[in-house]
């Protein structure tokens, strides 16, 4: 069913460098999120924060009404059965199997037969595209399989949370179309919370139902997808359109020089919004909404040409 | 400033805090169930293959050093029947558990270091972490009572080819009489010293364990950072073990008293 994440006023910082501070936002229950940001500006410890493997310096983070960032260890390993998590390059167990690590979770925590536990990993297999793999070791295939593997694995224990640190990088642009499928399928049949990290703009252009944007140390935006595609708010509109002109520099932040010799500089438009991806199945997703909805409620005009099947992928130069 | 100052002169404070603390969370998980008997017996059997060969080449110049200096000192002072009884004495309390203890952290510690650093940047322990297992009770507890158990073993195996070598060198290259070797063993060594060499050699393993455990864990920063921490690791717990050795043989001599031949 999934499970709402209640982020409150988090802040973490390493000894005196501030990744972020007060970040509060609702990731709500079954919905697809994503959360971008320019490279280094925390994406992956906020990951690390919601599931508790870092502590933040003040906030909470609120699952089935307990705080992650304060409650005992012990509560910490019983909420964390609720997550699946798909770490960067798979961090499969190096020591087993592809079959054995997929087994793992099931193995540990739950007291079914071996008979059992193949038919399910063999289901995960399939469901990845990895039948034909189970026998080899995680060095032994190639990183965009450990992925996928990961993934597997994250799935076995079937999570009502599943978070995704950077799913689309080093995958080439056909995998990671694939992979996108997979998530929003994944999303139709087991309705739990997705979280994507990411800084893969088409991912985050056509996936997901809400997006939020990391940025200058603190979230600069977050909400539903056509809000922040039609949103003529500088550095939101720089990110999600890969733009030059903007705030944001090579190097986090461009000075006052820089960003005076651009005032002039004429924006070109918003490229048009495109339509999400649907689950293969043709059936909707429980959180999903029609295109359009969103800014018709909010009195906003979509730009031209926005929610049209077959429209061109590249976002605007 | 000043805070400055403060920060790099209580760090290294703030390090041993955080290993003691780690030692505590060892003890703690030991007796969390269902106790890894696969990866205990894994370890172990891994930690003595690659420490038990180096050991025994160890040991026997090790006991023949001490042969030769305690004989020669010995001979000087006129008590050559006791030659046997010292230098068994030496091999027994002190370099038996020594010599176990720097091979188990050299080989057994830095390979453990270099285990859990490679599985810490690869996010595995994370993963696991996430996965609701705690690494420290699924691979620390077993790989620190493996160390403990192989230094045991070692140690045994030590004091045996030790004295052994140190009886050869004794009579072949000193001309000792093979006969005052071998009677004088008891005129001062006495049961406690077996045991003290046991329990430093136990001790010893579970720092060396530890102490990689521990820095494996905290692995930063990429491959450099795996092999910095098997370096510290391996440098720390060196240093550890002479100062615990001494804080040991100090009170064991307090505690028993030395026989008189």
């Amino acid at each position: 069913m999934g499970v709402e994440i209640e982020i409150k006023d988090l802040t973490k910082s390493f000894g005196k460098q501030l990744i972020w501070g007060d970040v509060t936002l609702t990731i709500p229950a079954g919905e697809i999120c994503v959360m971008l940001g320019p490279s280094g500006t925390g994406k992956s410890v906020l990951l690390k924060t919601i599931i508790g493997l870092l502590k933040p310096d003040k906030g909470s983070v609120v699952i089935e009404g307990i705080d992650i960032a304060t409650c005992p260890e012990k509560e910490l390993y019983e909420i964390r059965k609720l997550f699946g998590v798909l770490f960067q390059d798979g961090a499969m167990f190096g020591s087993m199997n592809l079959y054995d690590n997929i087994a793992f979770p099931l193995r540990e925590h739950t007291k079914k037969s071996e008979s059992e536990i193949r038919e399910i990993v063999m289901e995960k297999l399939d469901l990845t595209g990895l039948i034909g793999t189970e026998d080899k070791l995680p060095g032994e295939i190639s990183g965009g399989m450990r992925k996928r593997a990961g993934l597997a694995r994250a799935l076995v224990l079937d999570p009502e949370i599943v978070l995704f640190d950077e799913p689309d990088s080093g995958l080439d642009p056909v995998r990671t179309s694939f992979l996108n499928q997979l998530i929003v399928d994944l999303n139709a049949q087991i309705d739990a919370t997705f979280l994507i990290v990411t800084h893969d703009i088409n991912t985050a252009r056509t996936v997901p139902d809400n997006i939020g944007l990391l940025y200058h140390k603190h979230l600069a935006m977050f909400g539903p997808r056509e809000m922040l595609l039609s949103s003529e708010e500088p550095v939101v509109r720089q990110f999600l359109n890969a733009q030059m002109v903007g705030p944001i520099g090579m190097s986090e932040e461009k000075d006052a020089d820089e960003l005076e010799s651009e005032k002039d500089m004429e924006l070109p438009p918003l490229p048009p919004i495109p339509p999400q991806i649907e689950p293969s199945s043709g059936v909707p997703r429980r959180s999903q909404r029609e295109p359009g909805v969103w800014c018709k409620e909010n009195g906003i005009t979509p730009p031209p040409g926005s929610f049209e099947e077959n429209m061109t992928m590249t976002t605007g130069s | 400033m000043a805070s400055a100052v403060a920060n790099r002169v209580l760090a290294p404070v703030g390090t041993a805090g955080k290993l003691f603390a780690f030692g505590l969370d060892v003890g703690r998980n030991l007796f969390k169930r269902p106790f890894q008997t696969r990866e205990f017996i894994q370890q172990a059997w891994f930690i003595a293959s690659v420490t038990i060969i180096p050991t025994a080449l160890v040991a026997i110049p090790f006991g023949a050093v001490i042969a030769l200096q305690v004989g020669s000192l010995i001979k000087q002072f006129g008590a050559q029947s006791f030659t046997g009884s010292a230098s068994v004495l030496a091999v027994v309390q002190q370099a038996a558990p020594i010599g176990t203890a720097l091979l188990i952290a050299g080989a057994g510690g830095s390979a453990i270091a270099a285990d859990l650093g490679a599985r810490k940047i690869r996010e595995e322990l994370d993963a696991m972490m996430v996965l609701g297992i705690d690494p420290i009770q699924r691979l620390v507890v077993p790989r620190v009572l493996g160390c403990m158990m192989v230094a045991v073993f070692l140690n045994g195996m030590v004091t045996v080819v030790g004295v052994a070598g140190g009886y050869v060198f004794n009579v072949i290259l000193q001309d000792g009489t093979p006969g005052a070797y071998i009677a004088s063993f008891t005129a001062l060594a006495q049961l406690p010293d077996l045991w003290i060499g046991m329990i430093k050699a136990l001790i010893f393993g579970m720092l060396a364990a530890i102490v990689a455990a521990y820095k494996g864990m905290s692995a930063g920063g990429g491959p450099k950072g795996v092999g910095d921490a098997v370096n510290e690791s391996v440098v720390i717990t060196f240093v550890l073990l002479f100062i615990v050795n001494f804080t040991l043989s100090a009170i064991y001599l307090q505690i028993v008293p030395p026989k008189t031949g």
